[in-house]
């Protein structure tokens, strides 16, 4: 029996883990690939405290989950079948095998929202990329279509002009909501042209992405952009498939929790992307990944 | 890492295409993330299946023609061969328990 059980290695889960083993927790954290998480998406994080010149996603990540090794944390890969959550009994179920434990906290993140539009699915990695870190180098003087508004999708345009000779950003309202400093380097940017008020509604191309069907969404005047690449972020689903039914979610899917992150479940914990809140950012996730952890362990005393 | 093979452009066709028996190319790259999610689960499956299925990585920077060939524009990409087709694709990073069951279906 475990004291704790940690589901997804992202900056929230790694956090958690950190804690966790400094508390002599006996502890397990699972991922289903690597430790990371969407941190791995990013070329250069900017806006995580302590690294004024920036860190790379990669090089941040695996500091991080050596610095919770150091203090003894195990890490499993393992893929997570099925959960049974009560007060009282907490299983893990998993490809191999089942795992009792006295608490858990979920830091599963999520997933980049896909648009739903014809040919999305079938030119998926044939042009539709949802990662510009991956997936820009292949766009060397090509040009490319950026969708969303947010800060990824402005910073992914920003690092996409690397490559390409031109970035169209399209956007479905008249201004962005990405941070401002991103915004003035993307007006500053000659290779980003922003396409305002408008969306996208279809993918066309046979064997590759060929072009973009676009609608403006005031006038309905519908257009088609030749591209080679279309780069989709427009924000992101909860990976709340294994919490469904059990645990409450918010209208968009995503775990609530109280102030300490427990979950509507006594002794089950949510912390990162994973849970309802306003701001999604490695800085939000790692407070909460302490919190829980600590949390965890003020359950844990008090069940004995 | 022995059972893991790096194949480029020059030696695609003898150890892939030409193989006797089936294989799995990974499509990566230094400056990819997610494709250091996949390594080392491609690693283990490699050990795991040495002598029944060949696992070969090759580095889509200093190899160019292969992935343009296949029209990889995404990375990681797995590509599976079987008799020196294509059998199935698989973009993006998946659990290593996903990629086992693709390559069982080579077997």
């Amino acid at each position: 029996m475990e004291d704790l059980i940690i589901i997804g290695g992202g900056p929230a889960g790694l956090t958690a883990g950190l804690y966790a083993a400094r508390s002599r927790l006996k502890t397990l954290l699972m991922e289903r690939l690597s430790p990371g998480g969407q941190v791995l998406l990013t070329d250069t994080v900017e806006n995580y405290p302590g690294f004024p010149e920036g860190i790379s996603g990669f090089e941040l990540m695996d500091r991080m989950r050596r610095q919770a090794e150091n203090f003894g944390l195990e890490v499993q890969s393992r893929d997570i079948i099925q959960l049974l959550l009560s007060p009282d009994k907490k299983e893990v179920v998993t490809d191999k095998g089942r795992l009792e434990t006295r608490s858990l906290i979920l830091t599963m993140g999520a997933t980049p929202r896909k648009l739903a539009i014809d040919g999305e699915e079938r030119l998926t990695g044939k042009g539709v990329s949802y990662c510009a870190t991956c997936d820009g180098p292949f766009y060397r003087d090509r040009e490319v279509v950026v969708i969303g508004g947010g800060d990824t999708a402005v910073e992914e345009a920003l690092y996409l002009t690397r490559f390409a000779r031109k970035v169209h950003l399209v956007h479905r309202r008249d201004e962005l909501r990405a941070a401002r400093l991103l915004q003035e380097r993307a007006f500053a940017q000659e290779k980003i042209t922003i396409v305002w008020d408008t969306i996208p509604t279809r993918v066309l191309g046979n064997t590759g992405v060929e072009a973009i069907e676009l609608k403006n969404v005031k006038s309905g005047d519908v257009s088609r952009l030749e591209v080679d690449g279309v780069f989709v972020f427009i924000g992101y689903n909860p990976n709340n498939e294994l919490v469904k039914g059990l645990l409450e979610l918010d209208s968009a899917g995503f775990v609530t929790t109280d102030n300490d992150m427990q979950t509507s479940v006594p002794g089950v914990f949510a912390a990162g992307d994973i849970r309802s809140k306003l701001l999604r950012q490695i800085s939000t996730a790692v407070g909460e990944g302490a919190t829980a952890a600590f949390a965890a362990e003020r359950y844990l005393e008090n069940m004995t | 890492m022995a059972d893991l093979l790096h194949v480029s452009d020059a030696n695609f066709e003898k150890e892939i295409v030409q193989s006797d028996i089936p294989a799995m190319v990974d499509f990566w790259a230094e400056w990819c993330g997610p494709c250091k999610m996949v390594g080392p689960s491609v690693e283990a499956l490699a050990k795991e299946y040495a002598g029944k299925i060949k696992i070969a990585k090759m580095d889509v920077d200093e190899n160019r023609e292969t992935p343009a060939k296949f029209g990889i524009r995404s990375i990681p990409t797995l590509i599976l061969f079987k008799e020196g087709k294509v059998a199935q694709t698989i973009v993006g990073a998946l659990p290593k328990s996903d990629i086992e069951e693709a390559l069982k279906k080579l077997l």
